[in-house]
């Protein structure tokens, strides 16, 4: 299949970015769409010219790396999945497809595709851990976990962290991913004991990394590739507003 | 010596939860609560014209005279205190949502989220252009037609049917009613939502329920407060032909009263 590209190119973090328009020839319809970019850079680097620069790690939807808004919508429009996961089956012959960066001021973009998610670890070191002692293992059942809390946590633990919700929302919010984060933790007896901690000092990092605010639009869960529920949100609200009560009341 | 440290930390807590998105979130999802509670209130309050001139007016000499005429000004500077921190919380938020995603998709697109959620802030200002209006309208009265009407059954007191009756014969008048509240109940049909968000009460068990609240409010309000305009400007509603001589009757002491 045959396609045009409008893909954003931009030398440099500083650098003014623009749009280039590029020609896919001959693209296997079982392509990946990451396979499909690799085919258009290898004609690029044949003619001497710079390859489109992109984020890609395991290319199976687990790790989180791939980004790309592909026709302004981040892992494109299909549902529940990462952009190394989309086929090219899923575009026309012929189609004009858009390609650019996750778009936030906390994503400062790096080079054409790819953008800096570092706001995203340095909120997980504010509060998105338990403290335990290392060693070996403890045994997996000196814990009792109900069920439903177990799935609960686990649905919140099932976010890789990409970044598509703050690059779906109108406002770059951080909220699906802070309130994924610490649901996981908060909802599990583990993460119990340093909840209002982790929650002020999460919330506080999202805020400081200037993410905007949550406008309930609920983009970020259409496009999340795990379809993390924006429960977790109205969750982290309700912890946090506890939190800062008792914060209030301890001082 | 220990009041003043006690005072810097619940100073430094407030500026805190200010300063916080969570914490101004909240501001404007308590703020906007106690806005719907007012617009249910005058909407039933509304309603009683189809009562009858009778009731109507009592229910508004009712609210100026209780507690001794404190009411109303307690009431009224609750609701103007609620409205004026919803939109300084608000615009306070745009600004930083504006400054959060500082660039645009070339090819912009939207997903699922609702007309009424994108238009918010828009929605907003035309409900603060419409309650400037309708204040000076109805409450402050700058039209001496619509203030010097007087209850033909008791000449005392002001004639409140009267006065919507003949507040709504100009049909430029009606039309901005009518866009303005479409406009305030496209705001509630995405805020009431958003209040349980906020406020952490959003759950898979409530989800549904929450959003068919937040729609059945806003359509219960804008037919409560459209059927007044409507039903007068299409001549439902009629005032008695006693009232127009009534207005014109010597002027009262007591009109300076309302």
């Amino acid at each position: 299949m045959n396609l045009t590209l409008k893909v954003w190119r931009q030398s440099g973090p500083t650098a003014h970015g623009r749009i280039e328009t590029y020609e896919a020839k001959d693209i296997p319809a079982e392509a990946s769409f990451l396979e499909m970019l690799d085919i258009v850079n290898t004609g690029i680097i044949e003619e001497g010219g710079e390859p489109i620069h992109f984020d890609h790690d395991c290319r199976e939807g687990i790790c989180g790396a791939c980004s790309l808004a592909i026709n302004g919508v981040p892992h494109s429009k299909e549902a529940g999945i990462t952009t190394c996961q989309v086929h090219m089956r899923k575009f026309r012959d012929g189609e004009t497809i858009w390609i650019e960066p996750f778009r936030a001021r906390a994503f400062p973009v790096i080079k054409d595709l790819m953008v800096d998610r570092g706001a995203f670890d340095r909120i997980i070191a504010a509060g998105g851990y338990i403290d335990v002692r290392t060693g070996s293992a403890p045994e997996a059942n000196s814990i009792p976990i109900g069920k439903e809390d177990a799935d609960e946590a686990f649905d919140a633990a099932t976010c890789i962290g990409c970044g598509a919700c703050v690059a779906a929302c109108k406002n770059a919010s951080a909220m699906l991913f802070v309130g994924a984060k610490a649901a996981h933790l908060n909802i599990l007896p583990q993460g119990h004991p340093e909840k209002d901690k982790r929650v002020l000092a999460m919330v506080r990092q999202m805020d400081a990394e200037g993410f905007g605010n949550c406008t309930n639009q609920y983009e970020c869960e259409a496009v999340c590739p795990k379809e993390i529920s924006a429960d977790v949100i109205s969750k982290l609200n309700r912890d946090y507003a506890a939190a800062i009560v008792r914060e209030a009341v301890a001082e | 010596m220990l009041k003043k440290p006690q005072m810097n930390a619940l100073g430094t807590s407030l500026l805190r939860f200010w300063n916080s998105s969570i914490g101004k979130k909240l501001i404007v999802a308590i703020t906007g609560i106690m806005l719907v509670g007012f617009l249910l209130g005058h909407m039933a309050g509304n309603l009683l014209i189809f009562q009858g001139r009778e009731d109507l007016n009592d229910y508004a000499e009712f609210l100026h005279h209780m507690l001794h005429g404190w009411g109303i000004w307690i009431a009224r500077l609750g609701i103007l205190g609620a409205f004026v921190l919803h939109i300084i919380a608000t615009v306070s938020l745009v600004q930083q949502n504006r400054a959060a995603r500082d660039s645009r998709y070339a090819c912009d697109t939207t997903v699922q989220a609702p007309v009424s959620s994108r238009i918010m802030i828009w929605t907003g200002l035309t409900v603060i252009a419409f309650v400037v209006f309708h204040i000076f309208h109805f409450t402050v009265r700058l039209d001496p037609d619509l203030a010097g009407m007087k209850d033909p059954g008791n000449p005392d007191r002001h004639d409140v049917y009267g006065m919507v009756i003949a507040g709504f014969q100009n049909p430029l008048v009606v039309i901005f009613y009518i866009l303005a509240i479409s406009f305030l109940c496209s705001h509630l049909s995405h805020g009431i939502a958003s209040i349980f968000q906020t406020l952490g009460l959003r759950t898979e068990k409530t989800r549904v329920a929450i959003r068919n609240l937040a729609l059945a409010i806003s359509v219960i309000l804008w037919i409560g407060f459209l059927s007044i305009p409507i039903l007068v400007a299409t001549g439902g509603l009629k005032d008695a032909p006693a009232t127009s001589s009534a207005s014109s009757a010597t002027p009262d002491p007591s009109l300076s009263q309302n």
